[in-house]
């Protein structure tokens, strides 16, 4: 008999197992419909990669993992996805959560499978894809991605297997029955495992003495195997993995290490299985040993549950009345936890239903006072003070609950279990570990809150600061700038002379402006003079020009004997005028440098400017008299027009016309007699 | 020697004071030098506990300005963010009494986070301004975003936005960020629950 | 039935406040026969009288409280503390005598602090002692132990009588207890005293050995029943053994006693076993609640070889209580998976 050490603490609460474990595992169907959470493990949720509508087989992947931590779920039979949504999953909260539909078609159809004969010879590394792409996650409660706790990394030197088979807590056989009936499975699993793990000294399977036909059954498959079946005595919480640990090796898992700190992998019987069918068949994880128990059920017992049947699927096989029931848990009366309703489905880590009467479990009474009785310090599996934490819990003093290793609770409830005064204890410490999460993060974020924070006042000052410097430089740009010299003033004081001149000179006759500015000129070089004679010649050009264009279109216009000829003719006339203009003006700058060498060439231009002023003047009296008279004979023969058609089409507005066509009439008749007159 | 100072009780007096002084002034200024505390470590203390939405409730323009405020002798309850756990950590740290939260300054709520309704952003950028932790993205005519997990839920954008399209939304719980309350102290159970067999 | 949202355990242990309070009753039992037999039934008028006015008392102050009255008188913790004020009491004390030490138990020392569960110190012992130094005369005044003189011990109408008037109403006997005798003796041998005094008997005082054996019994009934564990009172035994074996001076005139004789001497078992082992005023951890136990123990022979009382179960528990914080604060266990333990509060406030 191999020595086995003890825990402290631990509680003897009533088996209650002969309920269920007196009938062999029967297989519970196909339900109408199947819900797949796409999270039944420790981890990042699976992603779907089906559709709503497409056609499953058997096994084929429904969502795939997502990261290392996380592994895909699987269609436990074939069927039509018909949904992709919300719904009520196995959670102490009774929320939702996104999950897969799958309507069974019933015709259970397998996808291909390939299974891998000798395991031996196959990498490590392709059995632990295989173990991870089947998704088996630890199947004792927690639901850890199994793949990733056999990746154990280089260092941990692994001395110690062990398959947990101790299912400590009261009511759930399932694990005793897939040891009675799958001993075999087990230890082939246990093969795999070894050969993966490679443990240096043993391979131990470890089972409460509760189980004796378990025992007896693993004993004989495990002959010559080198697998040690390992009894030891019953005792509640004995199945927790750090427990387990310390019975059959004496070592304890430093708090935040992992067993393989100390040398230990461990996993459990149902994993094991799980393990096994992958490696050998193929078959991903779609199905689970599930004990339905409780008085509120008629006939108590095991099934193999598809992954993903409703509860109620299980319940009414069992004859269950809900009348009855007072509460449904998922999991075992210690740890487990209530359901709201029975929707939910089965998932990877539902080892059991256990439906109670009222007179099995009657309600909590309200709790008492504590009396310090340190009844529930002599039940704790793990040395702590469950009193002083209850204190400081209600109290809030978080620090202190961390020094008193809050954190180190398995949430076992063995001391709940044991208080006279009835007091939650449990929940105290779900809630105060919630709390100190929470601070935690809280802390993270206001720390990070900060440096933002901060590095935003940085930012700003940084930026006014800046700003700040930039205008300075501007200023000093220009203050240095205006203490250079004289010389910008001056230019300064010109350029507003300049603009006041100009001012000056519009307001001033042009003929002032004119004189003004060849008196500017004065001090101008001599190369403005042919320039002034080039202007002179560009202008009697242009004026040949236009000239030659007026005569054209006088020419057409008496052609097609318009009224407007006179008007083209006066026009002609002027342009000749013009044009005599600028060509005496130019034959008497080609004179003046040769006449008058000597004399200012300025002056002359002032009295050139000045008699082409009288000439204009003189010129545009007639001129403006023809145009106007131009004009008015224009209006005049559209408004005859206009009164035209108006008398015709017989409008109001035709006497108003009339006026206005003999008020032309009487203007054109005075314009004409003043043409006249001044002829 | 003492018939000296017999005759001379004032003068030997200080001059015996002066003796004294001189050692132990040179004491003082050499433990000064010696064990020089860098600025205010009671204000780094109390700004450890804040909680940092730099919100601007407590009408100091950020935690760090209300800390030292509180290191000065200001009152510990004008926090409503952090609200009763900051003020009894506070009042733990400072050894005061804790006092409730100081309702003209807010009211402890629900933990928020800012929400653009994106359709409605025209872009004034008029938030980013006033966001204390630089927690919203954008640009000028550009749609603005929050960045949910730096936003410290302080209000302070929600303002300035000339469309009103800013929500503070509460955090919504998860199955994962989930967890039991506290049971109800046992002293609440009072003479009308007597008998019912409802558990505190 | 509407399914409850509830968290685990579900299950639950038989046991209760009630069935543990009622387990203490239980075991006082023996004792309280013995002491019957030995010293009159003036220890039956003690204790009946003890319950009515802390059944009064505790009804009152839930009342004042607005508490639903049966449950919390049901978890008799009331009871408890009238039953061991009772017994500690001298036989046969007057109505008002146990009214104020009863009273003042159950109002000051335990509900000014909250109730039950949360009263630093003992209530009963609390009750004792302001008696004590209030009233030092009532309370030595001892009834002689049957056997040390002609005649009986008091019987029910006497033990009524002097509940209601006085013992100037009895025709009672009355003598010094053995520990006022070795207290007092300052020339005769151990040997030579036990002889020139009817009250001493084989190892101890007549009658005192055979009640706290009885007590004994009664405590090892509770330890069965896993009542309490066996740290605080089995150390507060071996160190009352011990110091007394050290001063024991073979007998002498400046012997402190036999360690037998301080075993089963005045309140020494039931002191240990009903008194020691309050859960409420003691440290918690079992390393914590041997320092407790063992400190009483010292303090005990300390205060009887050279205190102004002969006897100092109450003193020496009260002090011990003002210390059991500090023991929490320091025997604090070693959680699964510590290297060390974590004492890490700093300031330990």
């Amino acid at each position: 008999m191999r020595k086995v050490w003890d825990i402290h603490g631990g509680i003897h609460p009533q088996q209650n197992k002969s309920q269920s474990n007196q009938h062999a595992i029967v297989s519970a169907g196909i339900p109408d419909q199947l819900i797949f959470p796409l999270s039944q493990h420790i981890g990042a949720p699976a992603a779907p990669i089906v559709e709503v509508g497409q056609r499953v087989l058997k096994g084929q992947t429904l969502a795939a993992a997502k990261g290392f931590v996380s592994v895909p779920v699987h269609a436990s039979t074939s069927g039509e996805v018909i949904a992709i949504e919300q719904r009520v999953i196995p959670h102490p909260s009774g929320m939702t959560a996104p999950c897969i539909i799958v309507k069974p078609d019933g015709r259970d159809e397998w996808i291909t499978l390939s299974g891998i004969g000798d395991f031996t010879t196959v990498e490590k590394s392709v059995l632990l894809k295989r173990i991870g792409d089947s998704g088996i996650a630890g199947m004792g409660g927690a639901g850890f991605p199994s793949a990733v706790k056999l990746s154990t990394r280089d260092d941990h030197n692994i001395e110690t297997l062990i398959i947990n088979g101790t299912e400590c807590e009261p009511y759930i056989t399932a694990d005793d029955l897939l040891m009675r009936e799958r001993a075999d499975e087990i230890i082939e699993g246990s093969k795999i495992l070894r050969h993966l793990i490679n443990p240096a000294k043993e391979v131990l399977i470890g089972v409460e003495d509760n189980k004796p036909e378990a025992i007896a059954a693993l004993q004989q498959a495990a002959e010559g195997s080198g697998i040690d079946i390992v009894p030891f005595p019953t005792k509640y919480p004995s199945g927790g993995e750090k427990q387990l640990i310390e019975i059959l090796t004496g070592k304890e898992v430093p708090c935040g290490g992992l067993p393989a700190d100390v040398g230990i992998v461990c996993q459990n019987i149902g994993t094991t299985v799980a393990i096994y069918r992958a490696v050998k068949f193929g078959e991903p994880l779609i199905s689970r040993i599930t004990t339905v128990t409780g008085y509120a059920c008629k006939e108590q017992r095991n099934f193999e549950v598809l992954l993903g049947s409703p509860v109620s699927f299980l319940l009414d096989q069992c004859g269950f009345s809900q009348e009855d029931c007072t509460r449904l848990i998922m999991g075992g009366p210690m740890m487990g936890f209530t359901l709201e309703n029975s929707d939910v489905p089965v998932v990877k880590t539902t080892n059991c239903l256990l439906a109670p009467t009222r007179e099995e479990f009657p309600p909590p009474p309200p709790a008492q006072a504590c009396i310090r009785c340190g009844m529930c310090a002599e039940a704790c599996p793990v040395s702590l003070l469950p009193q002083q934490l209850y204190w400081f819990a209600r109290g809030k003093e978080y620090e202190k609950l961390e020094a008193h290793n809050l954190m180190d609770c398995i949430e076992c409830g063995a001391c709940s279990f044991s208080c006279p005064s009835n007091i939650p204890l449990v929940q105290y410490y779900r809630a105060s570990k919630a709390d100190i999460r929470q601070q935690k993060q809280d802390n993270i974020k206001s720390d990070q809150s900060k440096l933002r924070f901060e590095a935003r006042q940085q930012r700003l000052e940084r930026e006014a600061i800046e700003k700040e410097a930039k205008r300075k430089a501007r200023r000093e740009k220009a203050h240095a700038a205006s203490n250079d010299g004289s010389g910008k003033v001056d230019a300064v004081q010109a350029a507003i002379e300049r603009a006041r001149a100009k001012k000056e000179g519009q307001l001033s006759d042009p003929a002032q402006a004119a004189i003004e500015k060849a008196m500017a000129r004065r001090s101008g070089t001599e190369a403005t003079a042919p320039r002034d004679k080039a202007s002179l010649e560009q202008a009697v050009a242009s004026a040949e020009k236009r000239l030659a264009s007026a005569s054209e279109k006088l020419a057409s216009a008496e052609q097609e004997g318009a009224d407007t000829a006179a008007a083209f003719r006066v026009a002609v006339d002027k342009m000749t005028a013009k044009l005599e203009q600028a060509k005496t003006a130019l034959t008497g700058f080609v004179e003046a440098p040769v006449t008058n060498t000597d004399s200012d060439p300025a002056q002359a231009a002032i009295a050139r400017a000045m008699a082409n002023r009288q000439t204009q003047e003189n010129l545009s009296e007639g001129d403006k008299l023809e145009q106007t008279i131009a004009s008015l004979e224009k209006r005049l023969l559209k408004a005859r027009d206009k009164l035209t058609t108006a008398e015709a089409a017989g409008d109001d507005n035709a006497s108003i016309m009339a006026d206005a066509v003999t008020k032309l009439e009487g203007k054109l008749a005075d314009a004409n007699n003043q043409r006249a007159n001044k002829a | 020697m003492i018939e000296l100072i017999n005759q001379h009780p004032f003068w030997s007096a200080i001059i015996a004071l002066l003796i004294l002084g001189f050692p132990f002034g040179a004491l003082l200024g050499f433990a000064a030098i010696k064990f020089k505390t860098e600025g205010d470590p009671i204000a780094d203390q109390i700004e450890e506990l804040l909680p940092q939405t730099q919100c601007g409730q407590c009408s100091y323009p950020g935690c760090r300005p209300y800390a030292e405020a509180i290191a000065n002798g200001e009152a510990i309850n004008k926090c409503p963010p952090g609200g009763e756990t900051t003020i009894n950590a506070l009042a733990d740290l400072l050894d005061v009494e804790a006092l409730p939260l100081d309702a003209e300054h807010g009211e402890e709520s629900v933990k928020t986070v800012a929400f653009i309704r994106e359709a409605e952003c025209i872009g004034c950028t008029k938030c980013i301004q006033a966001c204390p932790v630089d927690a919203i993205l954008g640009a000028a005519k550009q749609m603005h975003t929050v960045i949910g997990s730096e936003c410290t839920g302080c209000d302070l954008c929600v303002e300035p936005c000339p469309v009103d399209c800013i929500d503070m939304l509460p955090i919504e719980t998860t199955a994962q960020s989930w967890s039991w309350n506290l049971p109800k102290p046992v002293e609440d159970i009072i003479a009308t629950d007597a008998g019912t067999g409802v558990a505190a | 039935m509407a399914l409850l949202k509830i968290t685990s355990p579900h299950a639950h242990g038989p046991m209760s406040t009630a069935r543990v309070m009622q387990l203490v009753m239980l075991a006082t039992v023996p004792g309280v026969i013995t002491l019957s037999y030995f010293f009159g039934l003036g220890v039956i008028s003690n204790i009946i009288f003890a319950c009515i006015v802390a059944l009064l008392a505790e009804s009152l102050v839930l009342i004042l409280r607005k508490k639903p009255l049966q449950f919390y008188l049901g978890d008799c913790s009331a009871l408890v503390t009238a039953i061991l004020l009772g017994i500690a009491m001298p036989p046969g004390s007057p109505w008002w005598l146990i009214m104020v030490g009863v009273g003042f138990a159950i109002l000051i020392a335990k509900h000014i602090y909250g109730g039950m569960g949360y009263n630093p110190f003992n209530p009963a012992m609390v009750g004792y002692v302001v008696l004590l130094i209030s009233y030092p005369l009532e309370m030595t005044h001892w009834a002689a132990p049957l056997g040390s003189f002609e005649g009986s011990t008091p019987g029910l109408i006497d033990a009524f009588s002097a509940l209601l008037f006085g013992h100037e109403s009895v025709d009672a006997v009355t003598m010094a207890t053995p520990l006022d005798l070795l207290k007092q003796n300052n020339s005769l041998l151990i040997d030579d005293l036990w002889l020139q005094n009817p009250q001493f008997g084989r190892w101890a005082g007549l009658g005192w050995e055979w009640a706290n054996l009885a007590f004994l019994a009664g405590g090892l009934f509770l330890l069965s029943q896993r009542v309490f564990t066996w740290h605080a009172p089995i150390s507060m035994l071996i160190s009352l053994t011990i110091m007394s074996l050290f001063f024991y001076d073979n007998g002498s005139s400046a012997s402190g006693g036999s360690p037998l004789f301080h075993l089963l001497s005045g309140a020494t078992m039931f002191g240990a076993f009903f008194i020691v082992t309050d859960p409420v005023t003691s440290a918690v951890s079992n390393k914590g609640r041997i320092i407790y136990g063992a400190s009483i123990g010292v303090l005990l022979y300390l205060i009887r070889s050279w205190g102004n009382y002969p006897d100092a179960i109450a003193f020496s528990v009260l002090l011990m209580n003002f210390a059991a914080p500090l023991l929490d604060y320091y025997t604090q266990p070693r959680t699964y998976g510590h290297q060390k333990k974590a004492r890490n509060e700093g300031d330990g406030k």
